[in-house]
């Protein structure tokens, strides 16, 4: 299964190094929202920095959209999500496929798109890196397990686009909340390190269970 | 080879397969014949894993098409009205693709073997969207026989194609017969049907009203019969 997996999602990373559509995308748009929020708020000014953990959040929500709404999408031109479902594998394989080429894709805009945002807002992070990494991967990792998941549900709608977010939102509404907190808690202040951890807990509990609903669900989701 | 029992499909309050009773040896080639709508391509995506059935019995190769889905995704290779080709693939990453999805050692050689067996060896590395419908179709062809089937699904496979990758297609088809493989064909093309098959099913209202075996290329007793059958003429 992890074998299939991984062979989807090269399939998809490198469909995307050819056509250059989804990333390229993504990476413009997180670049406009932090041009906008530059223009908006003054980076001179201490409490700007107040802004920023939302603002990570704010591109990772709207880029990973982006990203998730293409995923499936991509698939129904020629039917070749018909020709993924007749080959030998779980349809297991074909979630944790595009999971993996979804999250990688989201890792690199925010590779890109974090350290641009931290110059531009003239940002020194006073709290711990690694932590703010974790947060980063737990956050990113839910908000894509989910997505990926209701991307394929939404695919089969005409207007998906449209569904996506209105679905995904409600959903991952407690791991945007998390994640938000506990990066304004390590980034600004980490004399409420314990309350970040708590944040952080809840966030992980939050991602297992659902990463393990959708891996179980995907079956009826897929199906023609 | 295939064994149907009281196979039935139903959607949206319609019963589109209406008990279907069918048992095919290995090694046949069987046309399926009917009007649209009949439910022949539903048949052949119940046959394909793509749609559960609501009720019946369903055997590959001895194999509940139910609890043993994954060991006879690897038997047949399933070829629809779509290409299931990505466009901006080659045909070689394409077929590569496809060959280590079905676990085909050396991908590569296998899949520049078919596209040379499709006569399209000199657009090897073009990409898939700058083709034509009778190239995509041979490409796709090769892609549904990657993995060297022992059941072969072809829904329509002759719609749209020139008379050299209509020949390309009953050459593979052929070919694949000689070593024993199984084809069941969904077609509205009488004149291929009495060409490569050796048995034509003719389905109507999702019924099996007819099945009869053919020899020396009847076109005429397949067009009598299908005439008998669905459009009443005696």
């Amino acid at each position: 299964m992890i074998k299939t997996a991984f062979l989807l999602a090269k399939k998809d990373l490198y469909s995307e190094l050819k056509t250059k559509q989804v990333l390229t995308t993504m990476i413009i748009f997180a670049g406009l929202v932090i041009l906008v929020f530059s223009f908006a708020f003054d980076p001179a000014n201490n409490t700007t920095k107040a802004v920023i953990p939302g603002v990570i959040w704010v591109i990772v929500v709207f880029s990973g959209i982006l990203g998730l709404n293409r995923s499936f999408l991509s698939e129904q031109r020629n039917d070749t999500m018909q020709g993924l479902l007749i080959a030998p594998m779980d349809a297991s394989s074909i979630y944790l496929g595009k999971f993996l080429a979804n999250f990688t894709m989201m890792l690199v805009v925010e590779l890109v798109s974090i350290p641009f945002l931290f110059l531009l807002f003239d940002f020194k992070i006073i709290g711990s890196i690694p932590y703010f990494i974790l947060i980063m991967f737990i956050g990113s990792f839910g908000f894509i397990s989910i997505g990926t998941f209701l991307a394929a549900l939404a695919a089969n709608s005409k207007s998906s686009e449209m569904l996506l977010p209105l679905l995904l939102f409600p959903v991952t509404s407690p791991i945007l909340i998390g994640v938000v907190q506990a990066t304004r808690i390590i980034l600004t202040n980490m004399e409420k390190f314990s309350s970040a951890l708590a944040w952080i807990q809840l966030v992980s509990a939050y991602d297992v269970i659902f990463f393990v609903l959708c891996f179980l669900l995907i079956e009826y989701v897929l199906e023609v | 080879m295939i064994e149907i029992k009281k196979l039935t499909k139903q959607a949206d309050n319609k019963l589109i397969l209406r008990g279907i009773d069918l048992s095919i040896e290995k090694g046949e080639t069987v046309a399926i014949l009917g009007p649209n709508g009949a439910g022949k391509s539903t048949l052949l995506k119940v046959l394909a894993t793509l749609i559960k059935p609501s009720s019946g019995l369903v055997k590959i190769n001895g194999l509940d098409l139910k609890k043993n889905h994954l060991e006879i995704k690897k038997l047949f290779g399933y070829l629809p009205h779509s290409s299931l080709l990505y466009d901006h693939y080659s045909p070689l990453e394409n077929l590569v693709f496809f060959g280590k999805l079905y676990g085909v050692t050396n991908a590569e050689e296998r899949a520049i073997e078919l596209v040379k067996e499709v006569g399209l060896s000199f657009f090897l590395n073009e990409p898939v969207k700058n083709f034509s419908r009778g190239m995509i179709q041979r490409i796709a062809i090769a892609r549904s026989i990657v993995h060297e089937p022992e059941l072969l699904l072809l829904d329509e496979p002759h719609t749209g194609l020139d008379q050299g990758a209509i020949s390309i297609l009953n050459n593979v088809i052929l070919s694949m017969k000689a070593k024993g493989t199984t084809t069941l064909m969904v077609t509205h093309d009488f004149k291929q049907a009495a060409e490569i098959c050796d048995r034509i099913i003719i389905i109507k209202n999702g019924k099996l009203v007819d099945d009869f075996k053919l020899e020396d290329r009847a076109l005429n007793l397949v067009s009598e019969k299908y005439q008998l059958q669905v459009e009443g003429v005696s």
